[in-house]
């Protein structure tokens, strides 16, 4: 199992974003991509989860172009964006229930647990604070069986103890020969992530 | 396949708890039914007369004013980028919320539609056209109406220029279904109305999920 970047180019708004990334994954490991704010951080993750088009350059997935043969792709990476995309008019049960289904898989309860949402399994989403309303999204990667995770800031709203529970469970995420691939403002102090520094496009 | 009810599902579980598209929807239709005999008088063989096209009219701008809704929710709160990028190909997924926005916004007007025809005097015969030739051509509103939501999605104040787009494609139904309900009225056959409004349906069918697909990936590129 295998993911690569190579000389990924990205522009938007017809301005060069970055150019020239190359990186790549195996089992067991992960980046955490940095860079000031503009630098293209959510734009490469984006592009890793086929949001949008690059430039230039080729991403595989298994030797795999995933743009061009994304078939073996689409069911093996899981993304966590910018936005919630939770429905408020649904309780956290039924909103991990949704993306667990939709993605293969119906671990709702166990994902639940993980992160620590069973006292709020059937309250709607509309009523939770940003915190738990964070914690659902990522309780939604555990219950998939996504093998590369592209997260983008999924530390925001945590405190201390669910950033390190999160870290605990990414840790053992690449333990099981998962893959990760995220960008956050947070220092994680995790000596196993590579990192990706997009103000000078290396490793 | 469990994906596409499951998507189905949520989607009417959110109508359901919302509300909003149900009621708003029915509540247009139901007034501007009523509007009518008091704009025109109560004359009852004028308001026979005008009926059918009323009562399409008013389904079909019913059925716009919740057009707009179709993907805006997904699009705002991201759902609709873990949409795209799961495994149900985008034109199923077109057709998923097609079917979805069809069945909690289109289909309490066919169900209602019988009772304020009466008030519009319509004859017996004129009602069971009327019925069937809205389940046969309204699925053709939301189909699409589809492509004009998926385009219109990210844009603000949108809704006009949703408008605009899709009821000009909505004349061949509009006309195929008022004459159907006259040629009922008529005490003719509705047959050949209903076979070319089931064709547009057809057509509409294959062509809506296609394009809506299409439309959807040019707003999100």
């Amino acid at each position: 199992m295998s993911f690569a970047v190579r000389n990924l180019a990205c522009q938007r708004a017809e301005q060069l974003v970055f150019e020239n990334v190359s990186f790549s994954l195996a089992s067991g490991e992960a980046i955490w991509v940095r860079g000031r704010n503009g630098a293209g951080k959510s734009s490469l993750l984006r592009i890793c989860a086929r949001l949008l088009s690059p430039l230039a350059g080729e991403i595989t997935w298994n030797d795999e172009d995933i743009f061009k043969d994304s078939e073996t792709y689409v069911g093996s990476y899981h993304y966590l964006g910018h936005q919630e995309a939770l429905k408020y008019a649904m309780t956290v049960r039924e909103n991990i229930g949704f993306w667990s289904m939709f993605h293969g898989t119906e671990d709702v309860v166990s994902a639940l647990e993980q992160f620590d949402l069973q006292k709020l399994a059937d309250t709607p989403t509309g009523l939770l604070s940003q915190g738990q309303k964070k914690r659902t999204n990522l309780a939604r990667l555990v219950a998939s069986s996504a093998k590369l995770w592209i997260l983008d800031e999924p530390l925001s709203a945590l405190d201390k103890h669910y950033i390190a529970l999160f870290k605990e469970r990414l840790m053992r995420h690449l333990a099981a020969g998962g893959m990760a691939l995220f960008a956050t403002h947070q220092d994680l102090e995790l000596e196993q992530v590579k990192l990706l520094d997009l103000d000078d496009g290396a490793l | 396949m469990k994906r596409f009810f499951s998507l189905i599902g949520r989607d009417l579980t959110l109508a359901v708890r919302q509300g909003s598209a149900v009621t708003l929807g029915l509540s247009f239709f139901v007034i501007v039914i009523i509007l009518f005999p008091l704009g025109v008088g109560p004359e009852l063989a004028v308001l026979a007369r005008i009926g059918p096209g009323v009562l399409w009219v008013a389904a079909l701008l019913a059925c716009l004013l919740t057009l707009d809704r179709m993907f805006q929710a997904d699009y705002e709160d991201g759902s609709l980028d873990l949409l795209m990028i799961g495994p149900l190909p985008l034109e199923i997924l077109v057709l998923a919320k097609v079917i979805a926005h069809w069945l909690t916004s289109v289909l309490p007007l066919i169900v209602i539609a019988p009772i304020l025809a009466l008030s519009l005097n319509l004859p017996g015969e004129g009602i069971s056209a009327l019925v069937v030739s809205l389940l046969i051509g309204t699925p053709t509103l939301s189909l699409i109406g589809s492509v004009g939501a998926a385009l219109t999605m990210a844009m603000r104040r949108g809704g006009v220029l949703l408008s605009l787009l899709v009821l000009p494609l909505y004349i061949p139904v509009l006309i195929f279904g008022v004459a159907a309900v006259e040629a009922a009225v008529a005490q003719l056959s509705v047959t050949p109305h209903l076979l070319l409004l089931g064709g547009v349906s057809l057509g509409a069918l294959v062509v809506g999920p296609l394009a809506a697909a299409a439309a959807l990936r040019l707003s999100l590129s």
